[in-house]
């Protein structure tokens, strides 16, 4: 079993879960025995995916419209051509192969929202930023045209940002073409396409091999903006997901809304859990809390979906009872300017501690000193945090909008909107010990089975049931009327 | 800064005075410069000092951490006026009754502690809404206190400070003299303020702002219809010209010229307020370092980097910032100061010295020159 796999990013270059999730997945279904080509639109270096090949979506030459330039620089750089082959050849260690395409998507924030705070304050906070010079916008030509300007195609590849950056509807274009030219040339037998970015280049490829699409939803765009929806991510979101023989959600809560607001089939749409790495040595040597022991803690982006409003008006309530407890803000986003300016309002700021975006050792010191992890998420697809504050053992309180609530039958729950039950829960977990000692056994221990592997046995079931499906003769389609009647109803891909 | 502005500029002031021994100059120095001073550029130092010597040089007294300690109920204030006093007393020699509050804040409140303090004179900002159709070019009285109020003519100051090089050719002396001459001679006192980093910060001294201070300066110890005059002497000997009732806040700060460049905000206010609460606890602990940092934390410009102000004036509070926006100008201050309650709370409980402190606290201040 051959998977070509789009993604947008991979560890250790990631801004986001999806690097993560990506990983895990392809870690774990090399277990299950099947070989991974995995695509990306940028290679940052760096990369180590043990059973992996990938593919450099940068070195893919794809059909480009071009000024008339001199003869010199007309013919593409035998430089790229070389690379080209080399990065098809990316040595394949053990099942993975990568696939690097160019890119220019970015942290989609800057590309949606006209939102945008002054400042640039969705960004503060030492986030990784691998803006390339090469992928400036300005550096390219895509004008249309108009001024009698001469224009040729040409065929060279296009270097891709990688990254969620003001251009990235136009990456998401560029990785789709350079599908059609991957998918050409080498064998597969399942495309799986991870989130927006990915699934127009999923289409294409399978539009070229005719092989059999996932889609595999780990965000929504629903989740992402709320009621400010960007029309074009959602169009990308709903025609991937239309045209995918299946559609994999992280959660049923995210199945909902595929159902709900993007009028997917029920039937189409299976759920796989994300999974978690095991943490087994968590090095708790930091210091002894300079807080002292009333720290409860908010990680992750500082943006509406998170529900960092709701976090405020819960404190608000605690510290009414718990007047030396202290909260800790960990992460970075556009309603940071907002929250703050509430906690000032409220004259909580000697209350509150903005440690900015954390990696690595740094959010191991936060969970620390945490007594509290509190997640109250308006709409959350998954939510790996919570896991990893319960490996870390603090214990949790997760909104019932969040769908890692639905493994986590030992978590507090409420509802992201009653911060009167917010904050009766943080009281009730500092004020009972006994309350805080039994989540964390109790999570603790069922986290265990909150594997990747288990994510992997359940794609390589469906890669099969749908490779299966299509080894079925041609002239069975006739009789079909299920998928393939859907399937006749989207004849033209674009 | 000090080679770029205090230590050139000091050296052409010197020059000009020991040509001309009629050219008078006062500066305003905080206390939290002159320990950076003396920690990281003690020649400067010594070149106020001898400044100082030359005895055509006067310098304010204001508060030592350049803060809103005005603002602070209690003996605050009063501390930090006396600390700089005796401060600048011991360094220069040369102990003022002027009094020249952090930003030019003044109101009628201010002036009557000032004058229970033992002062003569204050500065403040000649704004239009305080003199109304009146020009600040005399001494003005205290409605009650015996206290003469200095009013900077902040048109003529800040064409230096602000415009210099703004039009297509810089301001020249000439063109700055004809102003000058323009004011009727029974306006008796012109007062001009200025940042002292204006010469050769603000404008590099490439845009000549040297050679015009040097010209202007030349140029007025000529004219036998001017006399040059401290802050202090201008006290003295001028009569005044009628009291001036100022019930509200000013400062020279912004459009507004009042308070809102420092506490405009929610986050400005929090911050501030948060600061004070601490005062109880930090004045109970006899402890002179930390004492010291909590005071430093009163500086007005960290208060000053988080104004959200937009237009013109956001863009000052930009250009004067070291942060990138005044969300982390609040985040870091307020970081800085839980850690250091917690250093409080330290030294409380445990009733021991907490070692120092190290705070990420930006902490130059700004030298002012009166001329």
């Amino acid at each position: 079993m051959k998977v070509l796999m789009f993604g947008w990013e991979f560890p250790p270059h990631i801004s986001g879960g999806l690097g993560t999730a990506c990983a895990g997945l392809t870690h774990a279904l090399d277990k299950e025995n099947v070989e991974v080509l995995f695509v990306v639109p940028k290679l940052h270096g760096g990369e180590k995916a043990v059973h992996a090949s990938f593919i450099d979506a940068s070195h893919i030459p794809i059909l480009q419209q071009k000024p008339t330039a001199p003869l010199n620089t007309r013919n593409p750089d035998p430089g790229i051509q070389k690379s080209l082959k080399e990065g098809k050849s990316a040595k394949p260690k053990g099942n993975i192969q990568r696939i690097e395409v160019s890119s220019l998507l970015s942290p989609y924030t800057s590309v949606l929202s006209d939102a945008r705070t002054a400042y640039g304050l969705e960004s503060w906070n030492y986030f990784f930023d691998t803006f390339d010079e090469r992928t400036i916008p300005g550096r390219r030509s895509h004008s249309p045209n108009v001024n009698g300007d001469t224009f040729e195609y040409v065929k060279e590849a296009y270097t891709f940002s990688g990254t969620y950056g003001p251009n990235l509807l136009e990456e998401v274009q560029r990785y789709a073409q350079t599908a059609r030219e991957i998918a050409a040339e080498n064998i597969f037998d399942v495309i799986h396409a991870h989130d927006w970015m990915t699934f127009l280049a999923g289409v294409q490829a399978k539009k070229i091999s005719g092989k059999p699409l996932i889609v595999h939803v780990h965000a929504t765009e629903i989740d992402r903006s709320g009621k400010q929806v960007n029309p074009q991510i959602f169009a990308i979101e709903k025609q991937g997901m239309m045209l995918a023989d299946k559609v994999v959600t992280v959660s049923n809560w995210t199945k909902n809304i595929a159902v709900k607001y993007y009028a997917i089939d029920p039937d189409k749409i299976e759920v796989v859990h994300n999974g978690i790495n095991p943490k087994p040595n968590f090095d708790t040597d930091a210091l002894p809390p300079p807080l002292g022991s009333h720290i409860v803690t908010f990680l992750g982006r500082i943006t509406h979906q998170k529900g960092p409003m709701y976090f405020v008006e819960a404190a608000r309530r605690v510290l009414e009872k718990f007047p030396d407890a202290h909260f800790v803000v960990a992460g970075s986003g556009d309603q940071l300017p907002l929250m703050i300016e509430r906690i000032a309002a409220l004259r909580l700021s000697d209350h509150f501690h903005f440690t900015g975006f954390l990696k690595g050792v740094d959010i191991d010191r936060v969970w620390s000193i945490s007594n509290v992890y509190v997640m109250p998420s308006v709409s959350e697809p998954f939510g790996i945090a919570p896991l990893e504050a319960i490996q870390a053992g603090v214990p949790v309180i997760i909104s019932r909008q969040a769908g890692v609530s639905e493994v986590m039958p030992h978590a507090i729950k409420v509802d992201f909107w009653n911060s009167e039950a917010l904050a009766e829960a943080i009281c009730n977990l500092l004020r009972f010990k006994s309350l805080t000692n039994t989540l964390k056994k109790n999570s603790a221990e069922e986290i265990k089975s909150i594997t990747w592997d288990k994510a992997a046995k359940k794609l390589t079931t469906l890669y099969y049931e749908l490779t299966k499906k299509q080894e079925k003769p041609e002239k069975s389609d006739l009789l079909l009327s299920g998928s393939s009647a859907k399937k006749a109803a989207h004849p033209a891909l674009f | 800064m000090a080679n770029h502005c205090y230590l050139p500029t000091n050296a052409l002031l010197l020059k000009l005075i020991r040509k001309n021994p009629a050219i008078k100059i006062a500066f305003s120095i905080s206390g939290i410069l002159i320990d950076q001073l003396e920690e990281y550029a003690p020649e400067v130092l010594d070149s106020f000092r001898t400044l100082a010597q030359t005895g055509s040089v006067d310098f304010l007294t204001e508060t030592y951490y350049h803060s809103l300690a005005c603002l602070i109920p209690g003996k605050e204030f009063d501390f930090q006026i006396r600390k700089h006093q005796e401060r600048i007393e011991k360094l220069f020699g040369v102990r003022s009754n002027v009094f020249r509050n952090t930003e030019l804040i003044y109101s009628d409140h201010i002036g009557q502690r000032i004058s229970d303090l033992g002062f003569k004179g204050v500065l403040s900002d000649g704004i239009d809404r305080i003199i109304g159709h009146d020009n600040p070019h005399h001494v003005f009285e205290h409605p009650e206190a015996d206290l003469k109020l200095l009013l900077r003519n902040y048109r003529l100051s800040d064409d230096i400070a602000f415009r210099f090089s703004q039009k297509q050719s810089p301001l020249t002396a000439n063109q700055y003299m004809t102003w000058l001459n323009d004011i009727p001679v029974d306006q008796n006192v012109i007062t001009l303020a200025l940042d002292y980093e204006t010469f050769g910060e603000h404008h590099k001294k490439e845009t000549g702002i040297f050679t015009f201070l040097e010209n202007l300066l030349t140029a007025l110890a000529r004219k036998k219809d001017y006399r040059f005059l401290t802050p202090s002497e201008a006290v003295e000997i001028l009569p005044e010209h009628k009291t001036l009732s100022v019930p509200s806040f000013i400062s020279w700060a912004d459009e507004e010229r009042d308070l809102s460049a420092w506490l405009g905000n929610e986050m400005q206010r929090d911050a501030f307020d948060s600061l004070l609460k601490l005062e109880t606890d930090i004045k109970s602990l006899h402890n002179k370092s930390l004492l010291n940092t909590w005071r430093s934390l009163q500086t007005s410009d960290h208060f000053y980097y988080m104004s959200t102000k937009k237009g013109n004036d956001g863009g000052v509070h930009f250009y004067f910032s070291p942060y990138p926006s005044p969300y982390e100008a609040f985040i870091n201050y307020m970081n800085v100061l839980t850690d250091f309650s917690l250093q409080i709370n330290i030294s409380k409980s445990a009733n021991r010295i907490g070692q120092n402190l190290t705070t990420r606290v930006a902490t130059e201040k700004k030298a002012a020159v009166v001329i």
